[in-house]
């Protein structure tokens, strides 16, 4: 009983934390291309989690064709969000951008109250409630494609970074904004590219949180905050970075909340990522993997 | 090919760095750019490149042609696409790439995928260190072998006019030598124009068939560069060598060191 409740704490972790994982490379994506936080992160999850729904609910469209729709319009919001907002600011300090990005947050949220109101609407069964038994321990079936849709797409970006020129030309402007220009390299597409792609996997990971939680509401975009933490214990600009902090908070919130929570009457779950993240960055203050320039002896 | 017209730059709103200059490069030409630091050399060809925007800097006036197209202040991805590529002076790799990745990143603006494999072998050919580090971080290369991974990167591209800002910055005069054996090869070869800034007006002299000096952001002096080895002025500022005559260049310095530090004679 006990090594099955353990068992359970370290899965929700694991699929927990394979989501902020998702989110936070998202996060870094931005933060790599254009040195912007993101403080919209957490809408553009919302954002993911109603279209889908709403494609579901009202019009009756399979999960699977939902969730593609979602993502193209996803793509759509992110490209459209960097020409409007963003691209205009190209070239002003950061902190203009990261202020634009905080009324982005408020405007999407407020739109979406307006179509979707505020009440928790309940997310459709799209797994089936029976949980598979992996040893005594019983799953739910949501949690598994949950991980398994993360692992796909975190190594579908691996491969998009690391094998396409796109990718090359993300990198390059990561590295040298002047420099990739020099090569040709339109560094307007490539911001274009990190938001699309950001909104993208934001949206998948607010579609899986919804679906594993059971229902969408304005609570989804605590999650843009929540992806904070992670994304400056992994380092700021690594995306093994992200994916490593991301596991060790959703690891981290689950075990404290199961075993420290009853002891002292909860909250131990709410701080500890925080708590993980000052100790991490006395050790280390450039974060987990985060890069510290190439200094040559 | 490149004709330069009266162009006046400035950065920030105020500081007008280039008054007027104007310069041209032949088809298959080899054109030298030489001038005191801060004379406004860099600024001259990144005003060609479209880099200025990057950093605040604006052409107020004058023109840039190219080919007879007007590409006076176009954005520097579109100059890159017409034939135009700039290798940034001081040795800028993108660090957390590999050697090969910076290569394939100075083919980024190509479409034949097979010429593109031959330059790259070509490069290697050329600087077998950057074939040994291929796989290497860019970052952990020394300055010299960066500098060259910069001018390869510039090949790889396959331009039409390649602007070269200091290739032999920091660079030990053998390699120095090598690098300028190549950018003449290059130019014969390839038929690649080149517009090349450099502080070694000796070695720069050498291969060009015309050169500007650059003073305080206006051409004070132009031709072809027996008329500037010629001039006083020249000779004595850009050359190091005196009225008297000596000659205090490279080969000078060599024999000092030589007689200096006999037991350095390998
Ligand atoms: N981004 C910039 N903003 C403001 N001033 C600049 C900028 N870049 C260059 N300058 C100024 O413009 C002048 C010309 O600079 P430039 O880099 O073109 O000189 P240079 O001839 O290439 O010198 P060097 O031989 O040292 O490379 C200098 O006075 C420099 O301080
Ligand atoms: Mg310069």
């Amino acid at each position: 009983m006990d090594f099955t409740f353990l068992m359970q704490l370290l899965i929700n972790g694991l699929v927990v934390g394979s989501i902020y994982a998702l989110v936070a490379t998202g996060f870094v994506i931005i933060f790599k291309s254009s040195s912007a936080l993101n403080l919209a992160q957490g809408e553009f999850l919302m954002v993911g989690a109603y279209i889908c729904l709403y494609l579901v609910l009202q019009h009756k469209v399979p999960f699977i064709a939902a969730f593609v729709i979602t993502m193209l319009f996803s793509a759509l919001l992110g490209i459209v969000i960097e020409r409007t907002t963003l691209r205009p600011l190209l070239g002003s300090p950061v902190i203009s951008v990261i202020m634009a990005t905080l009324g982005l947050a408020s405007v999407l949220r407020a739109l979406l109250q307006i179509f979707f109101g505020v009440d928790t609407i309940p997310f459709p069964e799209i797994f089936p409630p029976e949980p598979v038994h992996i040893g005594p321990v019983p799953v739910s079936i949501g949690y598994l494609y949950s991980l398994c849709c993360v692992a796909v797409l975190l190594t579908a970006l691996t491969a998009f970074f690391k094998y396409t020129k796109s990718g090359l030309a993300m990198r390059a402007t990561a590295s040298s904004r002047q420099t990739a220009l020099s090569m040709g390299i339109s560094v307007k597409k490539v911001f274009a590219m990190s938001w699309c792609i950001a909104a993208m996997v934001s949206a998948i990971g607010g579609i899986l949180l919804g679906a594993i939680r059971g229902g969408v509401d304005m609570s989804l975009a605590n999650m843009g905050l929540k992806v904070l933490p992670v994304v400056i214990l992994g380092g700021m600009d690594s995306i093994a970075g992200a994916v490593l902090g991301g596991l060790i908070i959703g690891l981290l919130e689950n075990l404290c909340g199961g075993y420290l929570d009853p002891l002292v009457g909860g909250g131990v779950k709410e701080v500890v990522p925080y708590i993980a993240l000052v100790l991490i960055l006395m050790v280390r203050p450039s974060g987990l993997l985060g890069s510290r320039r190439i200094e040559r002896m | 090919m490149l004709k330069v017209e009266n162009i006046q730059v400035v950065y920030g709103d105020s500081m007008l760095v280039l008054k007027g200059p104007s310069l041209e490069v032949p088809e298959e030409g080899i054109v030298a750019l030489l001038g005191a630091n801060g004379a406004g050399k860099s600024t001259l060809i990144k005003a060609i490149s479209g880099l200025l925007a990057s950093e605040q800097g604006k052409i107020i006036s004058g023109t840039v042609l190219f080919r007879g197209d007007n590409i006076t202040g176009m954005a520097a991805d579109d100059v890159v696409r017409r034939g135009i590529f700039h290798v940034i002076e001081g040795r800028r790799v993108f660090q957390e790439l590999t050697v090969e990745e910076n290569l394939a990143a100075g083919g980024y603006t190509r479409k034949d995928r097979a010429g593109f494999r031959s330059d790259l072998e070509f490069i290697y050919d050329f600087f077998p260190r950057l074939a040994e580090r291929r796989r290497q971080s860019a970052g952990y290369l020394s300055g010299g072998e960066q500098q060259m991974l910069a001018i390869g990167r510039g090949l790889m591209a396959r331009p039409q006019l390649l602007l070269l800002d200091e290739p032999s910055l920091g660079l030990a005069p053998l390699l120095v030598q090598e690098i300028f054996s190549l950018i003449r090869r290059i130019n014969t070869e390839r038929k690649t124009a080149i517009l090349l800034v450099e502080q070694n007006a000796a070695i720069a002299l050498s291969i060009a068939d015309h050169a500007y000096v650059l003073e305080n952001g206006a051409i004070a002096m132009s031709g072809k560069p027996e008329e500037l080895n010629a001039s006083g002025e020249v000779r004595e500022f850009y050359l190091g060598i005196s009225e008297h005559g000596e000659r205090r260049g490279y080969k000078a310095m060599k024999e000092e060191m030589r007689s200096a530090f006999p037991a350095h004679r390998a």
